[in-house]
């Protein structure tokens, strides 16, 4: 039984189910290699290099390398994965959500401060929320 | 025998146990976050259990994509806390219950729903920053604690109604234990937030307040919420509440009991992309 269609009609999310996860498995094995500082320092120093060791494909890398994370996550990138290489580059967890939503990081940050982004009309693509941005998928 | 005496529901966000660990707790950003711990921090120290069942999700820390299991039970003696990427957080090791865990397992896999058990694994922050949270800077926590993390990752997770009935299982299993211990359940994560995409930074403070006051009154009812509506109304990661039901369901009330008393309850926003819910339920006597 595959999930229920529901997941795929929010808006500007992408919901990391089994299918998400057989796409994106290299890619998120390689962000898992990044919590040991070897491979880290391995990544910064030469990136092309480190990624050709993984069974990745070119899309992925070439998303790795431009730090696209809503391009990531389209080709089965899992947030919580992602997050080592936000991690290698010295970014919080803050300064990555907030840069898949095209703001800036000082207006994302006031947004969750004025109590985050609201439901109202991003529930469902096709109401008129501020989340309705076409996907890069 | 084992009782279960209350359980306790929080948060877990990482930015709060960075912020404890950098001595930002009096920062205007992060005083209201960690005020709202004040009462429970007190309370604790004359609840003080024996043993917490700590209910956490594990996120891409220990558990990569090699490895998925939906229910894990730590029946190890000791646990280190994990390195993220940032460094081990300068924490206590969380020293388990083996007797009491693998007794649990055996216990709850019996009433078939089949737990993995782990013997060996670094725990997060999902495990520690609650400990933070309640207990503060100490040199060793002061009870023992069963770590046990499901699956809130990757899709599809286990539903509502599966973690409150897990609940009601780890209750009966923990009630047949010989010893007398005093055990509190813990459920950990949430409330609404969202950290991916262009919906990101979602906070959805009327739906967490509903989860909240039904949480306490009618969880039943709550446990019948399917996983789309937390995922659409309280943010991807927002699905991580589907672990309090399992320490609700393992109160009292549940299997014909009275209901709980509400000790404290608390609800914030923000900490970093999150919504901060805390709430302590005691087992009436």
């Amino acid at each position: 039984m595959s999930l229920d269609k529901e997941f795929k009609e929010i808006p500007g999310t992408i919901v990391f189910d089994a299918e998400q996860s057989r796409k994106g498995y290299w890619l998120n094995q390689f962000c898992m290699s990044l919590m040991k500082a070897e491979n880290r320092a391995r990544f910064k120093a030469n990136e092309r290099a480190y990624l050709d060791e993984w069974k990745m494909s070119e899309e992925q890398k070439q998303a790795v390398i431009d730090r696209d994370l809503n391009r990531m996550m389209a080709l089965g990138g899992n947030i919580y994965f992602l997050s080592k290489i936000g991690a290698t580059d010295g970014k919080s967890f803050q300064q990555m959500a907030g840069s898949m939503t095209g703001m800036s990081e000082q207006d994302y940050r006031d947004m969750m401060i004025k109590g985050g982004r609201s439901i109202e009309g991003n529930r469902k693509i096709g109401e008129h929320g501020d989340a309705q941005r076409p996907r890069k998928d | 025998m084992a009782r279960i005496t209350s359980s306790i529901y929080t948060s877990h966000i990482p930015a709060i146990g960075a912020a404890f660990d950098l001595g930002k707790t009096q920062e205007d950003y992060w005083k209201p976050v960690f005020a709202g711990y004040d009462f429970t921090k007190q309370w604790e120290k004359t609840h003080t259990p024996d043993v917490i069942f700590l209910v956490y999700n594990d996120h891409a820390t220990a558990f990569s994509l090699q490895m998925i299991p939906t229910f894990a039970i730590m029946t190890g003696p000791e646990f280190m806390p994990a390195d993220e990427g940032y460094g081990r957080r300068p924490v206590p090791p969380v020293i388990g219950h083996p007797e009491l865990a693998s007794h649990i397992a055996s216990e709850v896999i019996q009433q078939d729903f089949d737990l993995t058990m782990v013997n060996e694994i670094d725990v997060d922050h999902g495990l520690t920053v609650p400990l933070t949270c309640v207990f503060g800077d100490v040199k060793a926590w002061p009870c023992k604690i069963i770590p046990f993390a499901v699956n809130v990752v990757q899709h599809p997770v286990p539903s509502g109604a599966r973690c409150f009935a897990l609940g009601q299982a780890i209750r009966k299993a923990i009630e047949s234990y010989p010893e007398d211990l005093n055990v509190q359940v813990w459920g950990t994560g949430g409330m609404s937030h969202q950290l991916q995409g262009p919906r990101a930074g979602l906070i959805n403070r009327e739906w967490d307040n509903e989860f909240l006051d039904k949480l306490i009154d009618d969880p039943a009812d709550l446990a019948k919420t399917p996983n789309i509506e937390y995922v659409r109304e309280a943010g991807s990661e927002g699905i991580e509440l589907v672990m309090w039901l399992i320490a609700r369901g393992a109160m009292a009330d549940t299997r014909g009991g009275p209901k709980p008393k509400v000790v404290h309850r608390f609800y914030h926003v923000p900490a970093s992309n999150t919504a901060v819910g805390h709430l302590v339920l005691e087992n009436a006597a």
